[in-house]
């Protein structure tokens, strides 16, 4: 049908002026592209508090976006903007930002803090988020370099209940004490 | 220094400029400034639309030469400048951007000059420091004031009452005005009919301003007239931040259109029937796409506002010239884009990828964009509004708008949020 009435507009010099009649749909780029303005260029967060995109796996961005969606994910404005777009736009959101080179931050942290979560991650955390943190598996978000204010906020909601741990993350989070999550937070914000 | 080198420059250009008919710049007499010699993109307007779309065309296609002219050599965002304003932050510099790092990493040339006239048949561009030819241009020229629908409102009429609309030196005079009146004074907002730049800005303004009085001048009162009959942006939030807190001091009028200025009796005027009296008089003109789009012949039948393609930008008056940002009219289904930073940021990214598409003869892609503004109503407190828009027959359709809850609950979350879109977006125009 659109090549029908392409063919049609040629023909009629319809087209000479107008440019809409014969766009494409939205690419992966151009449904991406309009995030950077809170996330940045890429997905490479330079704002304290928002999270970065880049390099995050696949899965964990369409999930993120369907449970932002749904409403099961708290947010502020991420489900607001998530009811704009369809599964097929989150497919391609996602493929373009897990594409996207990793983003490494230089952050504010604690030494202290670091050292002892670098120590309990191994035990406690290490089994899902990979790599220290840098390597984002399934759908488990890259933590590496992410910045601490977000991490902290997340964490909140996850203690909280508003935002639901996976089981197995919870059964490893609950015995730890509020100063051991934030050592692990310090951690994470401090890999590169 | 640069001053008075600009107004130097401008003195000679005001000589060329007359002798130029209808507006047709005198071309001949300007000379090339860079000679062309592959494909290039000229972007007029360093500001939200203006980098980001020079910095995309870049981005995506490294073979096509980019030259940005921009009249400053630093931008000041107007986004937040209503904190700086109302004396939440003393610090102006987190406010404003320059473009080496843009110019550096991603070789986007820049012209530091005043456009002074375009030729859409010899694609060129004027300036007052000499001509750019181009393949195809970007404008992006956010807003200026139709100042000639107030009475009384003349080349002075700013440096009294101030508008504080573009932001920089008039954000600051509006400050200083503020931090000295006396307790007990009156603070007049009049913002214009709809469609204006940045919808939530002026009741946003009015909660900064209501709230600075209240903590600093507990005597003082703030009125904000509107032109509209009623609250035309997030009213819900709006109305409740007033009630919440700032029902002491704060008074909103709707239906107020300001149609006369007298600076020397401090007051404005409605139709000649109506004055209101203020210490501090925050006067917002009427608007309309900047001076040069009007110039330029860009501007539609309104003669305010530039048509352009809701896929490609370009101008429905002039070929081979997009309009992306505040200066533009959309094809719009529904309630339009509104002027905002993040709208110019999002249009300039659909523009530049089509104006690459168009100049390496491949098929344009339809419209897929954002808007969300954040709005401090209080020093501790932000609330938002979020649209995606696509393309739906030719026009641009918002998929989801919504607005935070009203209850305030997101309010502390969303300011931190909101600080940090802030540095993201100015981080993604000047980096
Ligand atoms: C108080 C206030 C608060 C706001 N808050 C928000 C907010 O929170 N969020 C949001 O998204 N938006 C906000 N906005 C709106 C936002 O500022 C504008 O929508 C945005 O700047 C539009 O971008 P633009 O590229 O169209 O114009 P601008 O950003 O104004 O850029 C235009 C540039 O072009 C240059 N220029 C113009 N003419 C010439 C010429 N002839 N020669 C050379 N250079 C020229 C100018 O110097 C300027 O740098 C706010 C606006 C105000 C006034
Ligand atoms: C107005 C700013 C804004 C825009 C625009 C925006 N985001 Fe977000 N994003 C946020 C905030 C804030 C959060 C934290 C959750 C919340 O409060 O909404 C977030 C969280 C996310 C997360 C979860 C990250 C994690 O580590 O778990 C993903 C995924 C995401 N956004 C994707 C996107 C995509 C894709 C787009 C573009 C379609 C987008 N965002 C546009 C502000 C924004
Ligand atoms: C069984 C696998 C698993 C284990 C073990 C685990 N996590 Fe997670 N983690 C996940 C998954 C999956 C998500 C995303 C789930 C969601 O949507 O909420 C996540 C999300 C997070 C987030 C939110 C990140 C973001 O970008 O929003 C934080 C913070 C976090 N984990 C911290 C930890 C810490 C600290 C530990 C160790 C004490 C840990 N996790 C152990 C699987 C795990």
């Amino acid at each position: 049908m659109t090549m029908k009435w392409k063919g049609w507009a040629l023909a009629t010099g319809a087209l000479a002026f107008s440019a809409t009649a014969m766009a494409a749909p939205p690419s992966a780029e151009m449904i991406s592209f309009a995030c950077a303005g809170c996330h940045g260029t890429n997905g490479g967060s330079a704002g304290l508090t928002m999270p970065s995109l880049a390099s995050q796996s696949k899965t964990a961005i369409v999930d993120a976006m369907k449970k932002f969606k749904s409403g099961e994910r708290p947010s502020t404005v991420m489900g607001r903007l998530a009811k704009g777009y369809t599964d097929a736009d989150f497919d391609a959101m996602a493929t373009f930002f897990s594409k996207q080179k990793f983003h490494p931050t230089t952050q504010a942290v604690n030494a202290a803090k670091v050292k002892k979560g670098e120590a309990l991650q191994e035990a406690n955390c290490s089994r899902c988020h990979l790599e220290d943190g840098k390597e984002g598996k399934d759908d488990t978000p890259v933590m590496a370099s992410q910045w601490l204010p977000y991490l902290q906020m997340q964490m909140d909601l996850y203690q909280s209940g508003a935002r639901k741990m996976p089981e197995k993350m919870a059964e490893k989070v609950k015995p730890l004490s509020k100063e051991d999550l934030d050592a692990l937070l310090h951690f994470y914000a401090s890999v590169k | 220094m640069t001053l008075d080198r600009r107004s130097f420059l401008k003195l000679v250009g005001a000589g060329a400029g007359a002798a130029g008919a209808a507006g047709l710049p005198m071309i001949g007499m300007a000379a090339e400034l860079m000679p062309k010699s592959g494909r290039r993109v000229v972007v007029v307007g360093g500001g939200y639309g203006g980098t980001i779309a020079a910095k995309y065309v870049r981005m995506l296609d490294k073979s096509i030469e980019v030259v940005m002219i921009e009249r400053n050599k630093q931008f000041v965002s107007c986004p937040f400048s209503n904190f700086y304003i109302a004396g939440l932050t003393n610090d102006m510099n987190s406010l404003t951007i320059g473009y080496d790092k843009l110019a550096a990493n991603h070789g986007v040339k820049m012209v530091y000059a005043e456009v002074t006239g375009i030729d859409p048949a010899a694609k060129k561009v004027v300036t007052d420091q000499g001509t750019l030819d181009y393949d195809r241009l970007i404008v992006s020229p956010g807003i200026d004031f139709r100042t000639e629908e107030i009475e009384g409102y003349d080349a002075k009429t700013a440096e009294i009452f101030p508008h504080a609309w573009k932001a920089g030196a008039q954000s600051t005079l509006l400050r200083n005005q503020l931090q000295s009146m006396k307790d007990g004074g009156t603070v007049i907002i009049s913002m214009p009919l709809t469609p204006y730049r940045c919808p939530p800005g002026p009741y946003e303004r009015s909660c900064l301003i209501a709230h600075y009085l209240k903590t600093h001048k507990p005597k003082s009162k703030l009125i904000l007239l509107d032109a509209n009959p009623d609250v035309v942006s997030k009213k819900p939030l709006f109305t409740k931040a007033w009630s919440t807190y700032y029902k002491d001091n704060f008074q909103y009028i709707g239906g107020k259109k300001i149609t006369k200025a007298d600076t020397g009796a401090k007051l404005v005027s409605v139709e000649g029937i109506e004055d209101f009296k203020g210490d501090v008089i925050n006067l917002i003109p009427p608007q309309r796409a900047g001076d040069i789009a009007v110039k330029a012949g860009l501007v539609g039948d309104d003669k305010k506002w530039c048509p352009v393609d809701a896929v490609s930008f370009e101008s429905t008056k002039h070929k081979g010239i997009h309009v992306i940002g505040d200066a533009t009219a959309l094809p719009s289904d529904g309630p339009p884009m509104p002027k905002s930073g993040y709208s110019a940021n999002s249009q300039a990214k659909v523009c530049a990828m089509n104006v690459v598409n168009l100049l390496n003869g491949k098929e344009t892609i339809e419209f897929s964009g954002i808007n969300v503004c954040y709005s401090a109503i209080s020093d501790h407190e932000s609330v938002s509004i979020a649209q995606v828009f696509k393309l739906e027959g030719g026009k641009i359709k918002s998929s989801a708008t919504a607005i935070s809850p009203a209850d305030f609950s997101l309010g502390k979350a969303e300011h931190a949020y909101g600080e940090s879109w802030l540095k993201n977006i100015l981080t993604e125009m000047s980096t």
